[in-house]
């Protein structure tokens, strides 16, 4: 037994037992990291949206703060893990697990945003809780679906509780077109970055009462049921317009384009739109993992019974191989879909394809009269080339797959190309470097009477045979 | 031994009668019956736009839906031409009528309103639906993902072509190598959308994003066994002995190879059977192209991409239209 054998065994332990520690971390957190499976929208249930804008000219900022804006409703509707992104020019994807209910879902996507001024009871309610008001006394309400939400889906509580708290003003009688930056008037020189509103309306009228009698306490800013900042009156607000002083220009610019743009700046058009039910979603995960288990048994069963010792030592490899495979999956992460688990599948076959050609190869060396050990290094070396090639031109396709995926209407084949090409990677690792220590460290143990152990005789079959040129006609 | 390239024709011939059938139906089958040429494949609404909702209707069975009273729910509120399929499925448990509706996309501003009529309808005519899925591409996006497939598919085969010639740099002729495997690729690529039309004049079958990556996976697969086979040309004719004539060392090669290929093919055909049978419904049709593909992919590696590198050795092409000369190897 060679130390480098040894040591090759070694990191394959580590590599392993780090690899099972992940997948079975009581806390489901490595290293800090969150390392639970990630679902996609097929497996757990969802929306996926694509929004498009309707108005021909759009710039980048534009899309950047409708974004912005989207993203913040969805968060104020407490919804776990979604994802808000600027496709392109003119798109933004939305995704939302969980939800159910996409014509409500939807329509508080491309909805108009909801300012009002609330009367706080004297509180500074902290920035970005969701609260329930006069105005909408049950914000969550929008999302709840007629299905109850499966075991696997994670949807975080969407009912805001606490008290309802008075409305001071209607989003509606906001002026946007007196909300502008500006400075403090209290400040020196350059001042402290404020922003200027005004009402109209009923809603003037009652903030410059609730303003002059509540000078000293706390008034929250609410948009979409959100609280935005709780400022102090310093003043009473005359004819319902004044100023917010924040922090910074950054915060400045924040409240200004809430408050200006709570309506979306550009207009969306549902372009595409995709739902899945929970219950879909559950169906399709129960499948995939029994179709996983039994086709990794089978293939476990075929190498042992085809190949015997070394089969049982590329069917313990594969294992690792499904190991290391899950806790890459939990680590980048990588969200699972239905055709990214097939893909999975697909290269546990992958994975065995080159210990088969290994095998095979260690056969003929066998049987041309070389002894264990070299014909057992002959077998790597001189399939390799063929190992190499081949998955040089599955992972070239898988690329090509991936970067073809990126394009929105396909977007499941991107799934699918990222477990093929992990799954060509780490069964390199695998089939080669884990099997050959295997193998490597199990030689010693041959003799001629166990060769059967070894699947490996010296029975000279045609195959072996070198071609002549007296077979050929 | 047994000399598999010196029936090399009969290994074309059986290519072509598997083949013929699905180009039929692939391209004469439409301009037939209809006296237009397009392409005899049914895309999903991934590649055409439109929508399709999968509705479920808790205890009640096939038997009990009318599916010409689902067409005239959907007609009557905006949405002609729907196209309705019927299934078995089970919703928490039970047994469900599962229907598949297939319309023209919904509004991009007023989908709402549209899906909420269309729903109160149904529930008025046939009491509890469920909604399981609803899908709803936009012409834009469909035109793109077609063009994006077409990218792909292009742009693999010339990635593999390149990176085929590359690897076989040391062979003499290494075009040869990367065409041929191009060829025999080929070969599945027609195969493959020919028995998906087969299917989709007969059975409805629909090509959707996921066929696409089937037969992505396809093309990646059939090169993977091709290159297995090359490899071991490759090397035998490196260390070939003087004389010996390149039919035998590709022969040669290729029975050396067939175990592996057998083995290789069998582990596979497990996994995707376990697929098959346990994968559920819906990529249930994923994985029979898959099944479909990867047999013709070893088949092709075998019998058509490492034979068509002797019928380019011999260039036989010159005698295929003479009489007199046998077109099998020259001994």
């Amino acid at each position: 037994m060679r130390s480098r054998d040894l040591y090759s065994l070694l990191l394959i332990a580590i590599v392993a037992g780090v690899a099972l520690f992940i997948n079975f971390a009581p806390s489901q957190s490595f290293l800090g990291r969150d390392v639970r499976f990630r679902l996609g929208l097929d497996l757990q249930g969802g929306i996926q949206v694509l929004l498009q804008t309707t108005s021909a000219t759009v710039t980048k900022d534009e899309m950047q703060t409708a974004a912005g804006v989207i993203e913040r409703r969805i968060n104020g509707l407490g919804v776990g893990e979604t994802v808000v992104q600027v496709a392109g020019n003119n798109r933004i994807i939305v995704e939302l697990p969980g939800v159910e209910n996409p014509d409500q879902a939807v329509e508080t996507l491309r909805g108009t945003g909801r300012l009002e001024f609330i009367d706080s009871q004297g509180q500074y309610i902290l920035t970005g809780t969701l609260v329930r008001t006069t105005g909408n006394p049950n914000p969550a309400a929008k999302l709840t679906n007629t299905n109850p939400v499966s075991g696997t889906a994670t949807l975080t509580p969407t009912v805001a509780t606490g008290p309802i708290y008075q409305s001071i003003t209607d989003g509606k009688d906001l002026d946007t077109s007196a909300v502008l930056p500006s400075f403090s008037q209290g400040g020196t020189l350059g001042g402290i970055p404020a922003v200027a509103f005004a009402f109209k309306g009923n809603s003037a009228r009652s903030l410059e009462q609730f303003t002059s009698a509540n000078i000293g306490k706390p008034m929250c800013i609410v948009l979409d049921s959100t609280v935005v900042s709780c400022p102090r009156v310093n003043a009473a607000l005359p004819n319902g317009s004044g100023i917010i002083e924040t922090d910074n220009t950054e915060s400045r610019d924040r409240i200004l384009n809430q408050l200006k743009y709570g309506a979306l700046p550009i207009p969306l058009g549902v372009e595409t739109s995709r739902t899945v039910s929970a219950t879909l979603g559950q169906d399709s995960v129960h499948t995939s993992v029994t179709a996983g288990i039994a086709g990794l048994i089978v293939v476990a069963l075929f190498m042992v019974l085809f190949y015997r010792l070394p089969g049982f030592l590329s069917a313990l490899a594969l294992m690792i191989y499904t190991a290391i495979s899950f806790a890459i999956y939990r680590l980048i992460p990588i969200t699972l879909t239905l055709p990214g688990i097939a893909g999975f599948i697909l290269s546990i076959g992958l994975a065995v394809d080159a210990n088969v050609l290994i095998f095979a190869r260690l056969r003929e060396e066998y049987r041309r009269g070389r002894d264990i050990r070299t014909a057992l290094e002959l077998g790597f070396e001189e399939s390799w080339p063929a190992i190499r090639d081949s998955n040089a031109s599955t992972i070239i396709t898988s690329i090509v797959l991936f970067l073809f995926g990126n394009s929105f209407g396909v977007s499941i084949i991107k799934g699918f190309a990222i477990t093929l090409f992990l799954g060509i990677v780490v069964s390199l690792f695998t089939a080669i470097v884990v099997t050959r220590t295997f193998l490597r460290l199990a030689a010693p143990v041959f003799s001629e009477r166990n060769a059967w152990l070894f699947g490996i005789d010296r029975r000279s079959t045609p195959s072996a045979e070198p071609a002549t040129t007296a077979e050929a006609m | 031994m047994e000399n598999l390239v010196r029936h090399r024709y009969w290994w074309f011939t059986i290519s072509l009668l598997v083949i013929l059938p699905g180009l039929y139906f692939l391209l004469l089958h439409p301009l037939i019956t209809t006296g237009s040429f397009r392409i005899g494949l049914r895309p999903s609404i991934d590649f055409s736009g439109g929508s399709l909702w999968d509705l479920r209707f808790p205890g009640k069975l096939p038997a009990d839906v009318d599916t010409n009273a689902i067409v005239d729910v959907f007609t009557k509120n905006g949405f002609e031409g729907a196209l309705v399929q019927l299934s078995s499925a089970t919703l928490d448990g039970k047994p469900a009528a599962e229907v598949l509706v297939r319309t023209r996309s919904l509004s991009t501003t007023d989908l709402n309103s549209e899906i909420n009529t269309v729903f109160a309808a149904l529930k008025t005519a046939f009491g509890e639906v469920t909604r399981e899925r609803l899908e709803n591409v936009g012409p834009t996006v469909s035109q793109e993902s077609t063009r994006s497939a077409v990218i792909a598919v292009l742009g693999a085969s010339l990635f593999i072509l390149l990176y085929l010639t590359w690897a076989f740099r040391q062979a003499p002729h290494p075009l040869r190598y990367g065409v041929c495997a191009l060829v025999a690729m080929l070969h599945d690529v027609l195969l493959v959308l020919g028995v998906a039309a087969i299917l989709g004049t007969f059975f409805g079958l629909e090509v959707d994003a996921l066929f696409l990556t089937a037969l992505l996976t396809i093309l990646s697969f059939s090169v993977h066994d091709t290159i297995v086979v090359f490899d071991r040309i490759r090397e035998n004719l490196i260390s070939q002995r003087s004389g010996e004539i390149f039919d035998n060392i590709v022969n040669h090669s290729i029975v050396q190879t067939l175990p592996r290929s057998i083995n290789t093919q069998i582990t596979t055909l497990f996994t995707l059977t376990a697929l098959l049978l346990f994968g559920g419904q819906s990529i249930r049709n994923f994985v029979a192209i898959l099944l479909i593909g990867l047999i013709s992919g070893t088949y092709s590696s075998i019998f058509n991409a490492a034979q068509l590198l002797v019928v380019w050795e011999h260039r036989e092409w010159q005698r295929w239209f003479r009489r007199d000369d046998q077109p099998t190897a020259v001994a």
